[in-house]
């Protein structure tokens, strides 16, 4: 994984991506704070939503029985898998049984994470993205720098120009309406004859083997109603306990995410309900790695998210570096906490860094995540391990030189010395550069106390 | 070991020393908006979000009106519509397992509803005999669908109440439908009507 100030670099170099960051994230906080602003409870119901997920992770192997057991008495399915290759198989073995080559898929950032579609592009199946932005970036081989808007970092000529080149016949405009209707032709027939749908979920309930989604255009209605098979792949930790929490959920997730009140459709269906809908169902409960953030009991509660991506617009890092910078499908604030997590800290060093710890983040979060807490305490585990040598030696030099009166006297003088000259060496140097050092001054106290006492 | 087996010993290891906490549900479960208060809020929350909104005294009427403004002859009814709704001047076809093609063809769909919410204009169905399965609202690009006034609930804690019984006892499929399909991905500019229907009309009227 390319480390992010490295990663960061490219992206801050692009001004198209700059100034779509910065009219899409500042667009969508005003939204956001205007649409939580008219709910007098929304306090109460961060208090909520926090104690409804974190208790489903305190107990989560129950819950997980239990939504189980409801949905084989639903008529559902249920595969349960270690890893990502484990999900994808179940996936692609019921395309298999179905003789299915396509299968329509709705945006789902858990699929992302597991590689689904390269998977059973392998098996020779393809999945087809039905989302508007997961198409545009399907289309062109590119992929999602944000988590609700995920071609964000394009703008409408270069989506005129590839629809033109790939799906659109005729003249095509850049205007947003004719190209939401290319899409809209293109993909219309392929949802009336599909055979395969798969999904991910935004929440399970355990308690009656409900599934929830939510969504704007439509696209995941047709992928969860239309095919007579479908598949969802569901996080071990998207599970609520119970119906009642949905309400809050509800309330929560739409304000914090597009900044509406409801979004457009939210679908729930519990099991197989005769003649309508898919007839078939497979539910796959995935772990990959979840369970090793569950063990950590500061950083467990990066599994409360619900993936509304309003710590992305307030983030000063995310709104500049866009979330390409993050290698990873979980960009900013949450990612910077979430993939280290998921894939080991080892992995994923300087994801943890990429914060100015200024507490935004934990100001919108919908579910109360303490995201700077757990980006330090991330920290610490990365210097604590081996490879990371530089911090504890600079650390053994200041205490080294804080030890003697003399050793003190003399890092001062080199201090001014060095501030004259302007040498600031190694990794001081990259710190430095966009950063104005205090500038240190002529005489050291010391050194003024005994002129004036002399 | 199996997959599942595994995945439920590490969840039980990882969260031996997590306890859970009561969930204090302070939030606003009940309005305090009388009926006609209510069904004002809708309205206003609903054409917030672009659809079309109409007081109305006769439904049937209504529902003639609309679609002859709309150019639609084709319309697509769930079998129990209520006779008294079914306009007249309109080719009626009823839903016995249309298939997706089918439904595509035919030019809006006409529906009741279960409930609506109004702070966050919100319709709601649930498979009920005037709503029909969920294909039938989908794939139609323009939905009629009638709401009543005392259909309509302020917060959506109200609506969950109403609508537990549907999911716990009988496992009714749940549709919110908050406005028509939309989408805002090319550089955030918001535009009404993707896949699911791009008209949503919605007539409000009093009266059981």
């Amino acid at each position: 994984m390319t480390s992010f100030p490295e990663a960061a670099r490219v992206a801050l170099a692009n001004p198209q991506l700059r100034a779509n960051l910065a009219n899409a994230t500042t667009t969508i906080r005003a939204k956001r704070a205007r649409v939580v602003d008219e709910v007098p409870d929304w306090e109460e119901l961060r208090e909520a939503g926090r104690a409804i997920k974190a208790n489903t992770l305190a107990r989560l192997d129950e819950y997980l029985v239990r939504f189980e057991e409801a949905l084989l008495a639903a008529g559902a399915e249920v595969h349960w898998a270690r890893d990502a290759a484990e999900a994808n198989a179940v996936v692609a073995e019921v395309a298999r049984a179905h003789g299915v080559t396509e299968v329509v898929k709705m945006k789902s950032l858990t699929t992302d994470e597991i590689g689904l579609n390269e998977a059973l592009a392998a098996e020779g199946i393809h999945a087809l993205e039905t989302d508007f932005a997961e198409l545009i970036l399907q289309l062109d081989g590119d992929w999602p720098s944000h988590i609700l808007v995920p071609a964000i970092h394009r703008n409408r000529r270069e989506i005129r120009d590839l629809f033109a080149r790939t799906i659109a016949s005729g003249g095509l405009s850049d205007d947003p309406r004719e190209l939401a209707e290319a899409s809209r032709v293109y993909l219309r027939e392929r949802f009336l004859e599909a055979r395969l749908g798969v999904s991910g979920a935004n929440f399970g309930v355990a308690e009656t083997g409900t599934i929830c989604i939510v969504e704007s255009e439509g696209n995941g209605r047709m992928c969860t109603t239309l095919p007579p098979v479908l598949v969802s792949v569901i996080g071990i930790e998207k599970l609520v306990p119970t119906l009642a929490d949905l309400e809050v959920m509800l309330q929560l997730l739409p304000r914090s995410s597009t900044g509406e009140r409801m979004n457009p459709y939210t679908s729930l269906w519990t099991g197989v309900a005769a003649d309508d809908g898919p007839q078939e169902l497979h539910v796959v409960l995935l772990d990959a790695g979840r369970t090793n953030v569950l063990r950590d009991e500061v950083g467990r509660q990066a599994l409360q998210c619900i993936r509304c991506s309003a710590c992305l617009n307030v983030c000063p890092v995310y709104s500049r570096t866009g979330g390409h910078a993050y290698g990873s499908v979980y960009p900013g604030p949450i990612g910077a906490i979430l993939t280290p997590q998921l894939i080991g800290v080892e992995n994923a060093k300087s994801l943890p860094y990429a914060s100015s710890l200024c507490g935004a983040c934990y100001e919108v979060c919908p579910v109360k995540i303490d995201i700077p807490t757990v980006l330090l305490h991330l920290r610490g585990q990365v210097v604590e391990q081996a490879g990371s040598r530089s911090e504890r030696l600079a650390m053994r030099a200041a205490g080294w030189i804080f030890g003697s009166a003399r050793r003190f006297a003399l890092a001062q003088r080199l201090g001014r010395i060095a501030q004259r000259t302007g040498i600031a060496v190694g990794p001081l140097r990259t710190w430095a550069k966009t950063r104005d050092l205090p500038p240190v001054p002529s005489a050291s106290f010391r050194d003024w106390w005994k002129r004036e006492r002399a | 070991m199996n997959a599942r087996n595994e995945i439920l010993q590490r969840v039980r290891a990882a969260t031996r020393d997590a306890r859970e906490e009561p969930v204090v549900r302070t939030y606003r479960r009940a309005g305090g908006r009388d009926a006609s208060a209510r069904v004002e809020l809708l309205v206003d929350r609903l054409v917030d979000y672009r659809a079309q909104v109409r007081r109305v005294d006769h439904v049937r009427a209504a529902i003639a009106e609309v679609c002859a403004e709309q150019g639609a002859h084709r319309i697509a009814i769930p079998p129990q519509l209520p006779d008294a709704w079914r306009p007249e001047g309109v080719e009626l076809v009823e839903d016995r397992g249309l298939s997706p093609r089918e439904l595509d063809a035919l030019d809006g769909v006409v529906t009741g509803c279960t409930l609506a919410i109004a702070e966050t204009g919100t319709l709601v169905l649930a498979a009920s005999a005037s709503e029909g399965r969920r294909a039938l609202t989908l794939v139609p690009d323009l939905h009629v669908c009638v709401v009543r006034e005392d259909q309509v609930v302020e917060l959506v804690p109200e609506a969950f109440d109403r609508l537990a019984p549907f999911v716990r006892d009988e496992r009714r499929p749940l549709t919110f439908v908050s406005g028509p399909s939309a989408t805002s991905d090319i550089e955030l500019d918001r535009v009404e009507g993707v896949h699911g229907p791009r008209r949503l009309v919605v007539l409000i009227c009093g009266g059981a």
